[in-house]
């Protein structure tokens, strides 16, 4: 068997690296707004990030409200309702998750965890941000402009995304949503290629692809998935606005809207329903690949154990970004397409359900003979591991093709993928900024709010989305703002739905615990310490820490091991940091 | 510790609740309960999995939590372990896939005595078109719809002129008799969703779109908008009510054909004309 640790004793001869060229800072304006240091760009996607997710929880508090309550809340009318659930859709998927990720803990972990000094486009990069937060600004606009954003779902639909009978739809709703979505397409194209080639061209000496942390494979995956997926919307974008600018017909066959006959004719709105999803699926494994990289490392550094099976998780990653581009239509089995399409992506779809399942079998045999430290990164990281695992299960169920036709399109669907592509990956984000936090301000997030802000989210999140699959089961559609007097609709529905509500008023009250605490740890909180989780990779090794820009100060770091060599029998310490040529035994340094 | 027993009371507390649920799914009223054995079989496999990996993890949070002194293993990959685990798994998933395709292959194909229906969509309404007595739809055409064609059947189609059409009132079908569903909109997407039926399809308006069941059980079963179609969305209600031959028989022959819409209209429009040239008079 090959030695995976790849040759943890193998001499590298030091390399003479001189510092890189970089853009060094000469004011405030430079250093701290337009900045081109990867570090300072993370922390400014991480926070229009969670500012416009806080958005979307609002958004989800008032529908919740509406479902809860109907009635009760004369200013949800079904126009505002519409609003919500399509701005709280589009925000968190893309807006917040793909952002937060990928901008955010790319930006920041990318260099660091590889060994390099920044990104190798830096002012691209910082063009990616700024034209990210114009798309935020513009998506933003829509509340405020006449007729107020789209009501389209965030699916956007057409034809009636862009016709009268839905909010926004001959307003400037869809206009500002479409270009929002070309912006963001732009920016984060840009950011893309950097942390591709920054990857690809800029790894320290030794770190091999194979010596990667997972975090580093996850977030390398989903951007290349990113770019190749990305496009597809761009162009259903273009052509909607086409369509609804110009009157050309991409996805408008003729149609009688209200009793008028409109001009267009000949297009598809199952045409824009393959490029949506063509991006669709793809970007549920942009959100979860990155996920899955960070809590393997999550587990392994809190449990002291190196992550079991390495390559086959390296190797699953690759295999499930592959495959997801050949599921897309798994979302449009009811759509009105072929039928017979149904054979290949239902098995296309349960396919992918091996390499996930191997990933959940290797995190929980990391546990397994670990030495597990139950710190707020592990707490998140056992909540990721039994809601993904929960959401993942269901979505047997729907890739199925036959179980999916009374289920799709009703409330275990919503169930389904805000388990697995909500709840899940938000508990590692929370896991990974709990972790990483120290790295980032020199300081310790408070454990007292963390442990109340991680019960409340974990057991409450389950609470709302459990028991919501049995609503789906029961038949209750999804986008309804109000159930009505319906035969099959017993009471007890209408109980569950407000207990629902109740815990979403809840979880979303100690999300803003978490914000205050991280406002309050960064004077406050416990110093933490260049490398306070005592982990391996070599973001935690930086001179100093926050690192500065450039990160490694007169020379690069060069690799020797793996990013996993904890609890290595006959070494010092339970954990060797990659850049550590020997086991750490005094005697034996550079012994090898 | 408390974080073990919070596990253990998690894995078990969703089987309790799944086994003791009120919301559960509606009695079927077609002949599609191979989608509930699916559903059941699904069930049973994803549930056992949940368990298990759940109370695992609860097992090596009790077992492996650091104590002092403590040294995790150091075990990097373990083949034959891996590669049994994939191999459970697959076995698992086609267990689940196989009945599945199965069943999806019928309901694709639709049986050759299967009697049209046509069901057509628009803001916020739904309309059915029956074929007359010689058994045949007519064609139909969006540019054709206006005045006393509300779902745009073409007039030059011989075929079309005794459908029964049903504008915005209830569709009845006679009980144990399969039939197909044609889907049409004429404005945006809906999608004809009966949950008593279990089986649902989009409606794309340029398009025809089609599943087949057979009905099992008489009643009166309420149809909903499962596809968003705009503001009234929720309030997109109809009726199918399945009845005994005898009484399908006695509820067709009070609809109306095309034909006599299409007279009725003209007569409309004609008194229409001949009152307002009287009031000016």
């Amino acid at each position: 068997m090959v030695d995976i640790r790849s040759g943890a004793s193998e001499a590298i001869p030091l390399a003479e690296v001189e510092d890189v060229e970089l853009y060094h800072p000469k004011s405030w304006w430079t250093h701290y707004v337009f900045s081109q240091d990867a570090k300072i760009i993370a922390i400014q996607y991480s926070m229009t990030a969670i500012a416009i997710g806080m958005v979307a929880l609002v958004l989800s508090w008032l529908m919740r409200l509406q479902l809860g309550f109907p009635g009760y809340f004369d200013f949800i009318d079904a126009d505002h309702y519409y609003q919500f659930i399509t701005m709280h859709g589009m925000i968190m998927v893309i807006y917040l998750l793909t952002a937060l990720f990928l901008g955010g803990f790319g930006n920041y972990l990318i260099p660091l965890m590889i060994g390099a000094r920044d990104m190798v486009f830096p002012y691209a990069n910082m063009l990616s941000y700024w034209l990210y937060l114009l798309a935020v600004l513009v998506l933003v606009s829509g509340f405020f402009l006449p007729g107020g954003p789209t009501g389209a779902g965030w699916t956007l639909y057409p034809p009636q995304a862009i016709l009268s009978g839905t909010p926004g739809g001959q307003d400037w709703g869809i206009l500002v949503m479409l270009f929002s979505l070309i912006l963001f397409i732009i920016g984060f194209t840009m950011g893309g290629l950097n942390y591709v080639v920054t990857v690809l061209q800029a790894r320290a000496r030794g770190m091999t692809l194979m010596r990667m942390p997972l975090t580093i494979w996850g977030i390398f995956t989903a951007t290349v998935m990113a770019l190749l997926a990305f496009p597809a919307l761009f162009v259903a974008c273009v052509m909607m606005l086409f369509d609804r600018l110009l009157g050309t017909s991409f996805f408008m066959p003729a149609i009688v809207e209200m009793g008028q006959q409109l001009q267009q004719s000949g297009g598809s709105p199952i045409l824009f329903q393959h490029l949506f999803w063509f991006f669709g699926h793809p970007e549920v494994y942009i959100v979860a690949l990155p996920a899955f990289g960070i809590v393997s490392d999550l587990i392994s550094t809190h449990a002291r154990k190196n992550i079991f099976g390495y390559r086959m998780m390296v190797w699953a990653i690759v295999i499930i970004g592959a495959l997801s581009f050949v599921v897309w239509a798994h979302h449009m089995y009811v759509s009105g397409m072929n039928p017979k399409f149904g054979f290949f992506f239902a098995t296309t779809t349960l396919i992918i359900a091996v390499p996930t399942a191997i990933k959940v079998y290797n995190w929980v045999l990391t546990l397994w003979r670990g030495d597990i430290h139950l710190t707020l990164p592990m707490l998140f990281a056992l909540a990721f591991i039994v809601t993904f695992v929960n959401g993942g299960l269901t979505g047997l169920f729907l890739g199925n093709v036959v179980v999916d036709v009374p289920l799709s399109d009703t409330m275990f669907v919503v169930a389904h993928f805000h388990m697995v592509m909500g709840v899940a990956p938000i508990m590692v984000v929370f896991g990974a900024i709990y972790h990483w936090y120290p790295k980032i301000t020199g300081r310790m997030l408070n454990e007292a709010m963390g442990q109340i802000h991680f019960w409340v989210t974990f057991l409450g999140a389950y609470l709302i989305f459990f028991p919501m699959h049995y609503l789906g089961l029961l038949g209750i559609p999804r986008r309804y703002h109000e159930l009505g007097e319906t035969a099959f609709i017993p009471e007890s529905a209408h109980t569950l739905n407000m207990f629902i509500s109740v815990m979403a008023l809840i979880v979303g009250a100690a999300q803003i615990l978490f914000l205050f605490n991280l406002a309050w740890s960064l004077k406050r909180g416990k110093p933490s310490g260049g490398n306070p989780w005592r982990a391996t990779t070599l973001e935690w090794q930086t001179p100093q820490t926050p690192p500065a820009h450039g990160n490694w100060g007169n020379e690069l770091p060069v690799v020797y091991r793996w990013a996993y060599d904890y609890s290595v029998p006959g070494a010092a310490e339970d954990f060797i940091p990659q850049n550590q040529p020997g086991l750490g035994m005094p005697t034996r340094e550079h012994a090898s | 510790m408390a974080v073990v027993l919070i596990l253990v009371i998690l894995a078990v507390g969703s089987v309790v609740f799944h086994l003791l649920s009120p919301w559960w799914w509606t009695p079927i009223a077609s002949n599609w309960s191979y989608i509930d054995n699916t559903i059941t079989i699904t069930f049973w496999i994803t549930g056992f999995v949940f368990v298990a990996v759940v109370l695992f993890v609860a097992y090596c949070v009790l077992r492996f939590r650091h104590r002092p002194g403590n040294r995790a293993a150091y075990e990097p990959e373990n083949k034959k372990l891996e590669v049994w685990l994939a191999s459970v798994t697959a076995v698992g998933v086609a267990a689940m896939l196989a009945p599945g395709l199965f069943v999806w292959n019928q309901f694709v194909t639709v049986p050759a005595d299967a009697t049209e229906v046509e069901v057509v969509g628009q803001q916020w309404l739904w309309s059915f078109r029956l074929p007359g007595a010689d058994a045949k739809l007519g064609t139909s055409e969006s540019r054709a719809i206006g005045d006393g064609n509300a779902l745009g059947v073409n007039t030059s189609d011989p075929n079309g002129l005794d459908d029964i059409i049903i504008e915005g009132g209830e569709l009845h079908l006679p009980v144990g008799k399969p039939v197909k569903m044609l889907l049409r909109s004429i404005d945006v997407l809906h999608d004809f969703y009966v949950p008593e039926f279990r089986a649902k399809m989009d409606m794309v308006p340029g398009s025809v779109t089609y599943f087949w069941f057979t009905p099992t059980r008489t009643g009166s079963f309420e149809v909903l908008c499962a596809e968003l179609c705009g503001t009234g969305h929720p309030q997109m209600r109809g009726t199918v009510v399945v009845d005994t031959e005898a009484d399908y028989q006695t509820w067709l022959q009070e609809q109306q054909t095309f034909t006599q819409l299409l007279a009725a209209s003209k007569e409309q429009q004609q008194t229409a004309i001949a009152s307002s040239a009287s009031s000016t008079k």
